[in-house]
């Protein structure tokens, strides 16, 4: 083996590097807040007691945990522009990413609710509670707390997936690193410190979230 | 032959321009389906490859040196805190000039989907080592059988059953894992849908046909998965206290 490294050339680039990974920053951190809220949502709408709602909901999480995420990012981006459904690479993105976190994030909420003592429930509708008063007050709180590790764990598997949506050109991290390494021929100096990038940020972002959580969960609240 | 996509076309595309595309009738189709058996050949041996260095990476990591311990650490936390994509991309563009050989799409993908199930295997299957209650190791010991005898006659066999669950549940998660092969140009289902959307434009009856070919693959996995969770009965240390 007598190769040259030349990891100089990536750090004549790093301005682009640290663009591209600005915007898987900003991809995956608004793809947790918004696929958060989604499987919240569909999280209280699987609790409803209109069956076709709860199959519907029940559909959309098999459907999208089936189905490789790539082929999810390019029905969104190329097959829905024939229904009129016309989206930026970035927003489609996002899109992807939102809809695949919503799935995953409804099945590991759906545990964390199951997970609350029925009594508290019960206790909560006998004070007079409405349904949705009792999962906004009773359920979600301790649901989110008990499942927060792997809400954490599938952001950090999204924040890595999320290098697959340089296939449509959203120009990310990986598709940034793609470029460049196509017009200076350093493959390996550029996808080893790529790499090294998404290492660092999935260490940075379990560092955050675990933060996150003993702010919300753990900090002694004044009563 | 008739087109199950003229019916799409039509309000899809403009009239006079589906001359110059093929339709994506039955021999599309049978394209599509004959490139599922590329995702489920990648997927084997990946599997395959992926549970020797799964097995080989839960023992390292149950292993009574630290050193040991330390390395599968290591392995497991940069397999797992990097995108497959990225994996393969070094495969696949950075190995080559590195080693100066050609590297053609096919053994770069088997390696990277071996190293990338390596690492989610043996993490998955050092928790059920460890789940296997500690007086099952030490009434190994006492009957003075040696590290490996331990593990061989006691403690695997044990594992290995309730390991069964989250390792058909990995196996969806890999299969899905391997349609981003696609992205360096091997040829298996997403790319066959890709290589079909070129010629006949219309990826609003491919890509769900791509998505549903998938999900076939996958469900059943995942229903088998959820089904055996529930019925093997993993409550060891009940059944094995006195």
């Amino acid at each position: 083996m007598n190769y040259v490294f030349h990891f100089g050339i990536v750090w004549d680039h790093w301005r682009d590097l640290a663009d591209g990974a600005w915007l898987t920053v900003r991809l995956s951190a608004m793809a947790m807040v918004l696929g958060l809220g989604l499987s919240i949502c569909t999280a209280y709408a699987k609790l409803s007691r209109v069956a076709p709602l709860r199959w519907l909901i029940g559909s959309y999480v098999e459907i999208i945990r089936n189905t490789p995420f790539l082929v999810q990012i390019f029905i969104i981006y190329f097959s829905l522009p024939a229904l009129g459904l016309r989206l930026e690479a970035n927003e489609a993105a996002l899109v992807a990413m939102v809809v695949n976190f919503g799935a995953y994030g409804t099945e590991i909420l759906r545990a964390g609710i199951e997970a609350v003592p029925k009594g508290q429930i019960e206790a909560a509708r006998s004070l007079g509670l409405t349904r949705p008063q009792t999962f906004r007050f009773v359920i979600l709180y301790p649901a989110v707390k008990v499942v927060f590790p792997a809400l954490a764990s599938q952001f950090i598997l999204m924040m890595l997936g999320s290098s697959i949506v340089s296939a449509i050109s959203a120009v990310e991290l990986t598709a940034v690193t793609n470029s460049l390494q196509s017009t200076t021929f350093r493959a390996f100096e550029f996808y080893f410190v790529t790499t090294a990038i998404y290492l660092a940020l999935a260490l940075v972002f379990r560092a955050v979230l675990g933060g996150l959580y003993w702010f919300v969960f753990h900090r002694d609240r004044p009563a | 032959m008739d087109s199950i996509g003229s019916y799409f076309t039509a309000i899809a595309q403009p009239k006079g321009l589906g001359n110059l595309s093929r339709n994506f009738g039955w021999s599309e189709l049978i394209f599509l389906l004959s490139a599922v058996r590329w995702t489920l050949l990648l997927s084997m041996i990946a599997f395959a490859g992926g549970a020797v260095a799964g097995l080989l990476v839960a023992l390292l990591r149950t292993a009574p040196i630290a050193a040991l311990r330390w390395i599968a650490i290591g392995f497991i936390q940069v397999f797992q805190g990097t995108p497959v994509l990225m994996q393969l991309f070094v495969c696949f563009y950075g190995l080559p000039v590195l080693l100066h050989v050609e590297v053609d799409p096919w053994p770069a993908v088997t390696i990277a989907f071996m190293l990338y199930s390596g690492a989610f295997l043996g993490e998955i299957w050092r928790g059920t080592i460890q789940a296997i209650p500690r007086s099952q190791w030490e009434a190994a010991r006492s009957l003075s059988l040696s590290y490996l005898q331990q593990l061989r006659l006691v403690i695997l066999p044990q594992a290995v059953r309730i390991a069964i669950p989250p390792t058909v549940g990995f196996l969806v998660q890999l299969i899905k894992g391997t349609s981003i092969a696609s992205i360096i140009g091997v040829v298996e289902l997403t790319r066959a849908g890709q290589l079909m959307t070129n010629v006949t434009f219309e990826p609003m009856l491919i890509y769900p046909v791509v998505a549903l070919l998938y999900f076939a693959l996958c469900w059943p996995l995942s229903l088998m998965s959820r089904y055996l969770e529930q019925h093997i009965d993993t409550n060891l240390s009940t059944k094995w206290s006195l």
